[in-house]
């Protein structure tokens, strides 16, 4: 009747014994090393992490507490002391606005097409091939393409080096991404779903429009988050499309369309410029205009990362 | 039964045929959905288009001598030594692969093999993070923690050089090579790992001489991504690495220097338009387009190691 007190009392012993005759007595002292040296490697990428919070927040935090008001919204100024992001956080609000709107249809109409109507063949093998490669493609081609058709070749429509054409390039930039991650989604509604749907006589856009995009809405606005995200930290393809890095005329208010076809900065590429300014200053309003672009940039993916987490646990 | 209106006949093929009005909105929408993805071709097409032209002219047009022979990049005067700015781009990628392949791999292992998904579940996250932090947010690091506290502590390095520039491309390279590794470690069937644990073989054997064997080409394939997201990545080198076109072919990691693309952004910044001696926007073309020309074959290669991953299990 002890039986089992002595399963209990005896089971740490058991163990023991049997891993000991299983491994001979010795410890797996490399098994252990390598597991530290593992583990040590993702240690780095939270140390940066941790180290680059600090950093960015200990350099930026004080602009931010002393004079927060003149500094969201100000202009680009030559001194440290007077500049301020306003004009920055436009131009990139407005890249924003034309990614959500030219890169989110296009996207997932492509992503649609390539999942529930194109014939698996070659040319959709073409397509597929063609859109990897696109996203892959360094950031600063775009740059060159922005240049050549949207600058130079379409001026009469974008007014040349302007806040149109950097928001056309930088949505063409995020398209592949849009199309990858809405393709994914759409990949992963249920057959039955479909057949259910043309089961009771419904069309191939029937059955998508009630059937497939409701289902696959969350993944499709993760990806959509994400290449917002992507879209709003990049800078290189500016300076190509005419971003201003000096002084910057024309005092529009945030939602002024009149400003799309001058002009224009943004928080990148204002952070950019001041980080590689030597004099005073420059590097506490560098931080302070990361902090400003980390919270929007971090708000979005941290959404993007829970909605996906969300929906995965409520199908599994 | 009787009751169903079943033709019995003069049934014609047009019965089966649906709804006029239904058809033509299949069509209109199937057209629409064509004509998005037809756009990615164009774009692929436009990219191409942009650079073929300015670059042609840049090619047929140098004294070849000042792109070969002379020292230095130097777009503005005339000079464009392509060496300065590709061996640039050669000591970027190799330092960012020296600081992103152990770390993304050893994280990779890890989070494929060790952790608990308790475990994955807190840490998958931070490198989650680490990958949407804009590239120009490790610039500013670069230069105010990497080259301060790590490059000028060891060297007599200036503020602005190559390594402090090529580490910063390699943090952001981490999650890259980690989610592309991870992808190819997970997809290693669980049969393997539970016929090497049959023969008696410790953790540390399974996941050295089984797993990471059996992985190979899907970790070839996140190399070859993370060196041609390296050779492309811009702002943090444009920021971090001096933007000096003096080096020339011995280029030293421990000065300033340009990459392609750094210096592709160093002569489109500033300027309303880019002038100088009378090929010097063209130039800007040629180095987009052998920047290209590099990623693209990097990339059609990694997608065929990726393909083979797939194919194999």
């Amino acid at each position: 009747m002890a039986l089992p007190s002595t399963i209990g009392s005896g089971g740490q012993l058991a163990r023991r014994t049997v891993r000991d005759q299983l491994t001979g007595g010795r410890s797996d002292a490399a098994g252990r090393i390598f597991r530290v040296l593992l583990l040590l490697s993702l240690g780095v990428s939270l140390a940066v992490l941790a180290i680059l919070f600090y950093d960015v927040v200990s350099t930026g935090s004080t602009v931010l507490s002393t004079r927060a008001e003149s500094f969201l919204s100000g202009g680009l100024r030559q001194t440290a002391a007077r500049a301020g992001i306003f004009q920055a956080i436009r131009g990139t609000f407005w890249i924003g606005v034309f990614v959500v709107v030219f890169a989110f249809p296009i996207g997932v109409a492509s992503a649609v097409y390539l999942e529930e109507y194109a014939t698996k063949g070659r040319l959709a093998r073409i397509i597929d091939v063609n859109i990897r490669n696109l996203a892959g493609v360094p950031s600063i081609v775009y740059g060159i393409l922005g240049l050549t058709i949207f600058v130079q070749q379409l001026k009469g429509v974008t007014g040349g080096r302007s806040l149109m054409a950097a928001g056309i390039t930088l949505a063409i930039l995020v398209l592949p991404i849009v199309i990858i991650t809405s393709a994914e989604a759409v990949r992963a509604v249920p057959n039955s779903l479909r057949e259910a749907g043309y089961g009771v006589g419904a069309t191939r856009s029937e059955v998508v429009r009630t059937q497939v995009l409701p289902y696959a809405l969350p993944g499709i606005i993760t990806g959509t988050v994400l290449a917002l995200a992507r879209a709003i930290g990049e800078a290189a393809p500016l300076y190509l499309c005419g971003a201003i890095t000096g002084l910057l005329p024309g005092k529009e208010g945030l939602l002024d369309p009149s400003q799309l076809k001058e002009k224009f900065t943004a928080l990148p590429v204002v952070i950019a410029e001041w980080s590689r300014r030597p004099q005073d200053g420059f590097a506490e309003i560098a931080a302070a205009a990361i902090i400003v672009m980390l919270i929007i940039v971090l708000a979005m993916n941290s959404v993007a990362i829970a909605l996906r987490t969300r929906y995965e646990k409520k199908r599994n | 039964m009787s009751d169903l209106p079943l033709p019995s006949s003069g049934l014609t093929l047009a019965d089966l045929h649906g709804d006029p009005r239904r058809v033509r909105t299949e069509r209109i929408v199937k057209a629409v959905l064509t004509a998005a993805t037809a756009v990615s071709i164009l774009i692929s097409a436009g990219i191409i288009w942009s650079l073929a032209r300015e670059t042609f002219t840049f090619v047929t047009e140098v004294e070849w001598s000042t792109v070969l022979f002379a020292k230095g990049w130097f777009p503005r005067q005339g000079v464009y030594d392509i060496r300065t700015i590709f061996v640039g781009s050669l000591w970027v990628t190799v330092i960012a692969m020296a600081v992103a392949v152990p770390v993304g791999l050893g994280s990779a292992i890890y989070l494929s093999e060790y952790a608990r998904p308790r475990v994955r579940r807190i840490l998958k996250p931070t490198l989650e993070v680490l990958a949407g932090i804009p590239s120009v947010v490790l610039g500013f690091f670069a230069l105010s923690v990497i080259s301060p506290s790590i490059v000028q502590r060891f060297t007599n390095a200036g503020l602005f050089n190559l390594t402090a520039a090529g580490i910063g491309v390699g943090i952001l390279s981490i999650p890259l090579v980690a989610s592309v590794s991870e992808d190819a470690l997970r997809s290693v069937p669980q049969a393997l790992r539970e016929a090497s644990y049959g023969m008696g073989a410790k953790k540390i054997t399974t996941v050295t001489k089984v797993v990471v064997p059996a992985a190979v080409s899907g970790l070839v394939a996140a190399f070859i991504l993370a060196v041609s997201r390296a050779i492309g990545e811009t702002m943090v080198v444009f920021i971090a690495g001096g933007a000096a076109g003096n080096q020339g072919f011995e280029g030293n990691p421990l000065e300033p220097g340009l990459t392609m693309t750094a210096a592709m952004a160093t002569q489109a910044q500033g300027t309303d338009q880019v002038v100088g001696e009378a090929l010097t926007f063209q130039s800007l073309y040629f180095v987009g387009a052998l920047l290209f020309a590099v990623t693209l074959v990097l990339n059609l290669v990694a997608d065929r190691f990726v393909r083979k991953v797939r194919q194999a299990y």
